[in-house]
């Protein structure tokens, strides 16, 4: 009796393990919060329909928390089997520490080109620690129906930008621009980081500031807070105060003409919108000039070092390698632009105009993400106070410029 | 042998508390002291002794952003502290008026923030005082005052003071309950005697009642010392771990956070973290110190 109880019990635990063994479950730590639905429905199905013994869990936190709630869970040893990758230094510490695995040999890999990958490279380039999902493209987003109701034509130079801008004012049925300094990063980002390749022209300009051959007290670095400080007066009432969400709903609502825009917008006002948008390239200062665009390198995916399933995880990531990921994520994601090297065709009209300017420009990336962001002060966060004093007009943009650059210069060696 | 007996149920009794006190607050706070003294090179922790605080309060880009967070603490506080006594004294003295109606529903309903979350209250608010979808803005131009309207936590001269207030608004419960708790507890017989003396109305008040809650008042204040300079949440919530606008609304609380968790591309310093977090520490620890030793031994009490 004690015996053929024994093995019962045996069969049933051996029967156990064979099911955990069978369903592995990797975790997905992420950012991305608004993509929870895209990858239940969409991603994960598409990938265990092929690897039925992989069970996929994305389970994301608040943007703003990712990065310090991912570095505690890290360092705690709970956090989940693949990790979304924050581009450049965030990610390279994550890698340095020995949090995320080398994934230089996977298969994978070889569809993206060495600019791709540059943003999860260790800095000679030996080792590559994320697979590259998408960029963002910046530019402005408008709203066609009120631009066709005041007979305004889009806008291509920085005068005619301003003449647009005081023309919707001056109708006042819509407020010119919806952007608010309260959350600090749209200034910067959508902002400064929006405007400013077209002169420092684009990655010769990122360059050289950080080889020290460009000061942040040179013209082609203080001209687009020359132009930040004219936006403070489009921006409506109490712009000061208005969250990020805010801008959103007044864009999506329509009391809004102008949003200056990340094209990770896009799906979400596709589905707010009942007006007809339009999309168009930051404007250069004078007609003629060549235009540059931040193509910035934003999101990628590594694996956990200590993750007990590293096997699952190498056949996931090498997935999210190939064509098939690039097509679903491009399209239900649209704004999201595929970094790898297939031809990935987009349906939405929105998703394309901002795609058609990697044509006719010059891309770049964010000027503060590589290297410049390393010490304190931290180039990027005093970027964002920075470009919300300017739209304030608390502070000139020549002495914004001067202060950022003093405090490049107390730690970072070659503009010293 | 019978007084030198090992009373054991005694230790079998606090030892729960001791143990769940000494893993989740004593060791953390002791290790957080011990951490502020290590710094990081290459991956490995190495001992520094107090380079971390000469880091702190001699090297200017961190010193002027501790001063200033430490300013607006002060700010903070002196704010709860003129705002929450007063009003909160008034409250209690009108609620322990015997011909007041209702008495319970208004203690309820003034007592209900304080048990609601920060983070539902500085949503709450930012909603009510925003420019775009506020009711601030409507119910000032109601009255006709649309022209005193600002986009106070947009403002750096405002918004430190408005957050202030907010928190005041959710706290205000506290004092209330403990004034109204001293108030109740006053013997009639003292303020029939007094009546007696001829000392009635707001006389009474001044100089019978103001004294016997003084030690009331006393607790309160360091409770709101101690949670001032301990707040996070409410600035968080509202402004993010910037504290803008223009660092204005920044505290050592939010301050401690960004330097010890990083923010978007500032990589975590567990160590200067925990560097300010000492610093905290010891800033309440006088400050408590200060009250129990000047304070507190000199306030009259008396007994019924």
């Amino acid at each position: 009796m004690r015996k053929t109880s024994l093995t019962v019990i045996l069969l049933a635990s051996s029967a156990l393990a064979g099911a955990a063994q069978a369903e592995t479950v990797l975790t997905i730590e992420s950012w991305r919060n608004d993509d929870l639905a895209l990858w239940q429905e969409k991603i994960i199905p598409a990938f265990e329909a092929q690897n039925p013994d992989i069970k996929i869990k994305f389970s994301p936190s608040a943007p703003a928390e990712y990065n310090a709630a991912l570095n505690a869970k890290l360092d705690a040893g709970s956090a989940g089997d693949l990790i979304t990758c924050r581009p450049f230094d965030t990610s390279l510490g994550l890698y340095d520490a020995g949090h995320l695995a080398d994934l230089s040999d996977l298969g994978g890999m070889a569809n993206f080109s060495d600019v791709a990958k540059s943003a999860w490279q260790s800095d000679d380039g030996s080792a590559t620690f994320c697979v590259p999902m998408a960029s963002v493209i910046h530019g402005f987003i408008y709203n066609k129906d009120a631009f066709a109701e005041l007979g305004l034509s889009v806008p291509t130079t920085e005068a005619e930008f301003f003449e647009v801008l005081g023309k919707i004012k001056e109708d006042g049925n819509y407020i010119p621009m919806a952007m608010g300094t309260n959350d600090q990063w749209e200034a910067a980002t959508m902002g400064y980081n929006n405007v400013g390749p077209n002169y420092w022209k684009g990655e010769e300009g990122r360059l050289a500031l950080i080889d020290g051959s460009q000061k942040l007290t040179d013209e082609a670095w203080v001209a687009p807070y020359r132009q930040l400080a004219k936006w403070g007066e489009y921006l409506g009432d109490g712009y000061e105060a208005q969250t990020y969400p805010d801008s959103q709903n007044l864009f999506t609502l329509g009391r809004a003409a102008v949003y200056p825009a990340g094209s990770w917008e896009i799906s979400g006002f596709n589905n707010l919108a009942d007006f007809e948008m339009g999309a168009f390239k930051p404007p250069v200062p004078n007609a003629g000039d060549d235009c540059y665009i931040s193509d910035h390198t934003d999101i990628a995916i590594g694996m956990n070092a200590a993750s007990p399933n590293a096997e699952a995880a190498r056949t996931f990531l090498d997935w999210v390698g190939s064509e098939e990921f690039a097509t679903i994520y491009a399209n239900a994601l649209p704004g999201f632009f595929s970094l790898s090297n297939f031809d990935v065709a987009m349906e939405d009209p929105l998703a394309q105009e901002f795609v058609s300017w990697r044509g006719e420009c010059g891309s770049t990336i964010r000027s503060t993400y590589q290297i410049l962001s390393r010490g304190t002060p931290n180039l990027e966060n005093e970027t964002w106070n920075a470009s919300v004093q300017v739209i304030k007009g608390e502070e000139s943009p020549e002495d914004a410029g001067k202060r950022l650059q003093d405090g490049l210069a107390t730690w970072y060696a070659p503009h010293q | 042998m019978g007084s030198s007996r090992i009373k054991w149920h005694i230790v079998v009794f606090l030892a729960p508390a001791v143990l769940v006190y000494s893993a989740v607050m004593v060791f953390p706070l002791f290790n957080t002291l011990r951490l502020a003294l290590y710094t990081e090179v290459d991956q490995s922790r190495v001992f520094v002794g107090l380079d971390n605080f000469r880091t702190l309060f001699g090297d200017p880009l961190w010193s002027d952003a501790f001063w200033n967070a430490l300013g607006n603490n002060f700010w903070f506080f002196f704010i709860h502290m003129l705002v929450q006594n007063p009003i909160g004294i008034v409250l209690a003295a009108m609620l322990s008026h015997p011909r007041l109606r209702f008495a319970a529903f208004y203690r309820s309903a003034i007592f209900i923030p304080t048990i609601l979350s920060f983070v539902i209250v500085g949503f709450a608010w930012k909603l009510i005082l925003s420019p775009i979808w506020g009711i601030a803005p409507d119910m000032l131009s109601a009255i006709g005052l649309k022209s005193l309207y600002a986009p106070w936590l947009g403002k750096e001269e405002y918004a430190l003071t408005t957050l202030a207030l907010v928190s005041v608004w959710q706290f205000i419960g506290i004092p209330m309950m403990l004034i109204y708790a001293a108030l109740l507890s006053i013997p009639e017989e003292i303020l029939e005697a007094a009546e007696v003396e001829g000392i009635t109305g707001l006389a009474a008040f001044w100089k019978i009642k103001l004294p016997l809650i003084l030690p009331s008042i006393g607790i309160i204040s360091i409770l709101t010392f101690v949670g001032n300079f301990n707040a996070f949440d409410l600035i968080y919530a509202a402004q993010g771990a910037l504290a803008g606008p223009d660092f204005s609304t920044d505290i050592l609380g939010t301050f401690m956070y960004r330097t010890f968790f990083g923010f978007q591309l500032q990589l975590g310093d567990p160590h200067m973290g925990s560097a300010i977090a000492t610093g905290m520490f010891f800033i309440i620890l006088a400050g408590v110190c200060m009250y129990l030793f000047l304070i507190q031994t000199r306030i009259r009490r008396y007994q019924f």
